[in-house]
């Protein structure tokens, strides 16, 4: 019964575990004034009742180790049991981040060679592996970039470009940098528009964010024009690694003429999402953003008959952004990327981008020939494709929320829906290179089944989900105008 | 091949269902002068070779007595903790962005959210932010949202962590914000509440407060509350959550309480993990709600009545709001929190407690240990929690250089030979012994 209940409810005064606690007395000689009169409220329940409930809880998600979960732009792929095991030695575990280097050269000579794989694969010049996730990443990379042209006395590029169709990060993140977000159109084929680039570039331009490929799941063709027009008004070119995943071993940020680009390990090199983190964002530079990485950084003095590692602090990177952590970032993840990146090795790199753009264009054309219509329909799909059920909508009155709903029950998480917000009821499916062809062919089903739904039973598609296949007792669609209407944020004893 | 499930006959069979012939055919659109071949990487290793690697890196690291503190600490952390946060289900979910088939996840954040509430006496709670650092930086930038005057001055105290100020600083670095310092004297190491009055108060919008501060000393919080509520300032409380199973919680602190609560997450079972991945935890009175940065899970019900949680109030978010949201953060640190939340679970209010105590008792033991050596001073007076700083008449980095010698991580340096030392509940009196006979050792052997 424990799976629907709070765990505040279960709670009885009295009961404790004991056995993990010291065995000192509690008391201390703290004046009075500085200490807490009631206790705080927290459940009091058994260590069984901990682990059964949250356990049950468990039971109650969709992921990836249970589930196909084609969220897109996300990159829901197989997170290698191998990196978790590896990454939760003791010896990692235990180390306190204040140590000195000599307590910490395994794994500083991990997060070196890390840093050095992420160069090669990224083509940028150096990597800094301390932002905490993408967002931070992000906010790394245009703070580089406002640093540069205020080094360079260049105080008049106050406008950050950013395409209609990028993440909602790229404009937070400007304005977060201080800068005036200036939108840029995208054209019918899903390219940027380059007579609305051309337009907008100008001596206040201080650079543009770019995801290629773009959120729309498709290459950008032109990409070297739009370096080129770009860099010619003088700004720079920021790279969201959103879908690195895409072209790894293929083509390189770098080559392309990239100034600063985040990496999301939870997407391209299978850290987990952990239900939404943590995660880790390394930004790489070209050679003039070099001197603006933030801190630390790892370094390696070769000079010594065995190679020691060390960090690199603000002190020493004097033009740097500076700290965006207490500590080092998000260790344990970045070991979760070196274990999974030292598995695949360079070629390995390769079949990531090739297998989950295999996928990708398999499933966009099953999807296609059982009659669903594709955004951009003349394209070669990257890692993720547009659908998009306007017709499903026009025709029954079902939408792309409706869809994905239903999907639940057939034991599919649902694609990512409504975004990008340029292609109307879009759903933007990403299947990722770890799912087999038959996992594909059993959504393809599924796909076609709730289209017939929707067409003879459309209440069956619009009252989704019924019977989520989870263990407990399931809930039906929730009420997301109630929540943010009258916010119930915290457990109150009723 | 690793980790991709395809036999050739299925490569063939998908590439005549696309109508290419190669995979190469694929990447087409990529103009030919910018394909690249696979990157020169490492060779990749198996399993077994990287499982053997990464053993003997491992056992390189760590494994010494340690007495560092300063913002990460080592607790014992109850094996369940992480038996079950790494489930898979937790493990490789995402954001729960379709709450149906996200309950637990959803469910699990909002027992979150609650105990925070609770720890810290605040009426909300987020989902959580990166680490305390990053959230006091944000929690900077919600005071500027929330405070109704002109100026963007914030005044932080110099006993705040020097870590947690220098992300700050990079963090607002780009939004017009004073960053107004209220030193405090190096005997002191406290706010001075009668140095207060040389500010021009007016100006200030909001006053950081830590409790404990950097050298583990306990702030008059409740003076220092009245004082920047007197000024029509808010106040930002920034506390380490295990200390609130003792320690008075912001929300309690002067007459009004403080109006936003947070810090580092890590003591609430988080291995040290050489600095990350942490979470920062984020709490505020509820008229500040709509200000709140981050990922915040609300209760609602489906349309038989059921009980069921969603991620709410979206619309203050980047995916919604884009340049104008309230952060440009997307993740919180997920599994982080379920981590913090079972080990919150299990220990409940009289085993926070009782670890907070520990922690109390060890570091005085040891600090009554170490003074008596010759040679070694406390630098403060007045009261700590489980950290404090020791002054010692010659120079610090070579005692300490001399201490790790003998497995033993001392502290940490500060200037003017002083030295941080943290103990928490994790030592024994032999520890501590072996420490103070170290110590003694050195001193003794060493010239001032």
């Amino acid at each position: 019964m424990m799976v629907d209940r709070i765990i505040f409810e279960d709670s009885q005064s009295g009961r404790s575990n004991s056995h993990q606690w010291p065995k000192q007395k509690a008391d201390c000689d703290l004046p009075p004034s500085f200490l807490r009169t009631t206790p705080p409220s927290l459940p009091e329940v058994s260590e069984l009742e901990v682990v059964r409930h949250y356990t049950l809880l468990s039971q109650k998600n969709y992921s990836v180790d249970t589930q196909f979960y084609p969220l897109g732009s996300c990159t829901m792929k197989y997170n290698p049991r191998a990196c978790n095991t590896l990454a939760m030695l003791p010896g990692f575990l235990s180390r306190h981040p204040l140590e000195p280097i000599e307590t910490g050269q395994g794994v500083l000579a991990s997060l070196y060679e890390l840093q050095e794989m992420l160069a090669q694969v990224s083509g940028m010049a150096a990597v800094s592996l301390s932002p905490m996730a993408g967002a931070q990443g992000e906010f790394a990379g245009v703070a580089m970039i406002k640093a540069y042209h205020q080094h360079n006395g260049d105080v008049e590029r106050v406008e950050m470009l950013v395409p209609d169709a990028a993440h909602g990060t790229n404009p937070a993140t400007a304005t977060l940098c201080g800068f005036r977000v200036r939108e840029i159109d995208t054209d019918k084929n899903g390219d940027l528009d380059l007579a609305s680039l051309k337009a907008a570039v100008g001596p206040q331009t201080a650079g543009l964010m770019l995801t290629n490929p773009s959120t729309l799941g498709v290459f950008e063709r032109q990409i070297e024009k739009v370096v080129a027009i770009v860099h010619a008004a003088g700004g720079l070119l920021y790279y969201d690694g959103a879908n690195l995943n895409a072209i790894t071993g293929r083509t390189r940020p770098g080559d392309m003429g990239f100034d600063a680009i985040h990496i999301n390990v939870h997407k391209t090199f299978a850290t987990p999402h952990g239900g939404g983190g943590p995660g880790a964002g390394p930004v790489g530079v070209s050679e003039r953003l070099k001197p603006f990485l933030p801190t630390p950084i790892v370094a390696c003095d070769r000079s010594r008959q065995n190679k020691k590692y060390h960090w690199l602090y603000v002190n020493d990177c004097p033009k740097s952004i500076g700290q965006l952590s207490a500590f080092m970032g998000n260790i344990g993840v970045l070991l979760r990327a070196y274990v999974y990146l030292r598995m695949l090795g360079g070629p390995g790199m390769r079949r990531v981008a090739d297998y989950a753009t295999l996928n990708a264009n398999y499933l966009l054309a099953r999807l296609s020939a059982a009659g669903f219509s594709v955004a951009f329909p003349n394209r070669m799909a990257s890692h993720e494709f547009i659908l998009t059920l306007k017709p499903e909508a026009d025709n029954y009155n079902v939408t792309a929320l409706d869809f994905a709903k239903r999907l639940l029950d057939y034991g599919f998480y649902a694609p990512t829906i409504y975004f990008p917000m340029l292609v109307p009821e879009c759903m933007l499916i990403e299947p990722t290179e770890t799912e087999s062809k038959g996992e594909l062919d059993r959504f393809v089903d599924a796909m076609v089944a709730i289209r017939n739904e929707a067409i003879h039973n459309p209440r069956m598609v619009k009252d989704a989900p019924h019977n989520i296949p989870l263990a407990g007792v399931g809930v039906g669609r929730l009420d997301e105008t109630q929540a943010a209407r009258k916010p119930d944020l915290i457990w109150n004893k009723e | 091949m690793p980790f991709i499930p395809h036999t050739t006959q299925d490569v063939e069979a998908m590439l005549a269902t696309i109508g290419v012939s190669a995979l190469d055919d694929l990447f087409c659109e990529i103009p030919a002068n910018l394909r690249c071949d696979p990157p020169k990487l490492l060779p990749a290793l198996n399993e077994m070779e990287i499982t053997r690697l990464m053993a003997q890196r491992s056992a390189q690291d760590g494994g010494m007595l340690g007495f560092l503190g300063a913002g990460a600490y080592d607790h014992h952390i109850p094996a369940a903790v992480w038996e079950i946060t790494t489930r898979g289900e937790y493990y490789s979910a995402y954001t729960p962005y379709q709450a149906e088939a996200s309950q637990g996840t959803l469910q699990v954040i909002y027992e979150f959210q609650s105990m925070i509430a609770g720890l810290t006496a605040m009426e909300v709670s987020n989902a959580s932010l990166y680490d305390g650092a990053s959230g006091a930086a944000e929690a900077v930038l919600m005071a500027v949202r929330c405070s109704r005057k002109k100026t963007a001055c914030i005044a932080i105290p110099a006993t705040v962590n020097p870590r947690t100020i220098a992300t700050i600083r990079t963090l607002i670095s780009q939004q017009g914000i004073e960053l107004l310092e209220i030193a405090c004297t190096a005997q002191n190491g406290r706010i001075d509440p009668a140095t207060l009055a040389q500010y021009n108060a007016k100006d200030i919008l909001a006053l950081l407060i830590p409790q404990p501060n950097y050298f583990g000393l306990l702030e008059d919080v409740d003076l220092l509350t009245d004082w920047a509520h007197a000024q029509g300032a808010l106040v930002v409380g920034i506390v380490n959550p295990l200390a609130l199973g003792i320690l008075k919680p912001p929300g309690e602190w002067g007459s009004q309480g403080a109006d936003i609560a947070c810090g580092e997450g890590q003591p609430l079972g988080i291995p040290l993990s050489s600095g990350g991945p942490y979470f920062g935890f984020f709490a505020c009175k509820k008229q500040w709600l709509r200000q709140l940065p981050g990922r915040i899970v609300g209760r609602t019900q489906d349309r038989e009545g059921k009980r069921g949680f969603v991620l709410t109030m979206q619309a203050r978010e980047q995916h919604i709001r884009r340049s104008k949201a309230t952060s440009n953060i997307c993740t919180n640190q997920g599994l982080m929190t379920v981590a913090a939340t079972i080990y919150m679970a299990i220990m409940g209010p009289t085993g926070l407690a009782n670890v907070a105590y520990a922690c109390h008792d060890n570091s005085r033991k040891l600090l009554e240990q170490l003074t008596a050596i010759p040679g070694v001073e406390r630098l403060h007076s007045g009261h700590y929690f489980h950290e404090f700083v020791v002054k010692l008449d010659r120079d610090v980095a070579k005692v300490l250089e001399e201490l790790l010698a003998v497995g033993i991580v001392g502290g940490l340096a500060l200037a003017d030979n002083c030295m941080l030392v943290c103990v928490t509940e994790t030592k024994t009196q032999a520890d501590l012994d072996s420490y103070k006979a170290a110590l003694a050792d050195i001193m003794l052997r060493s010239d001032s």
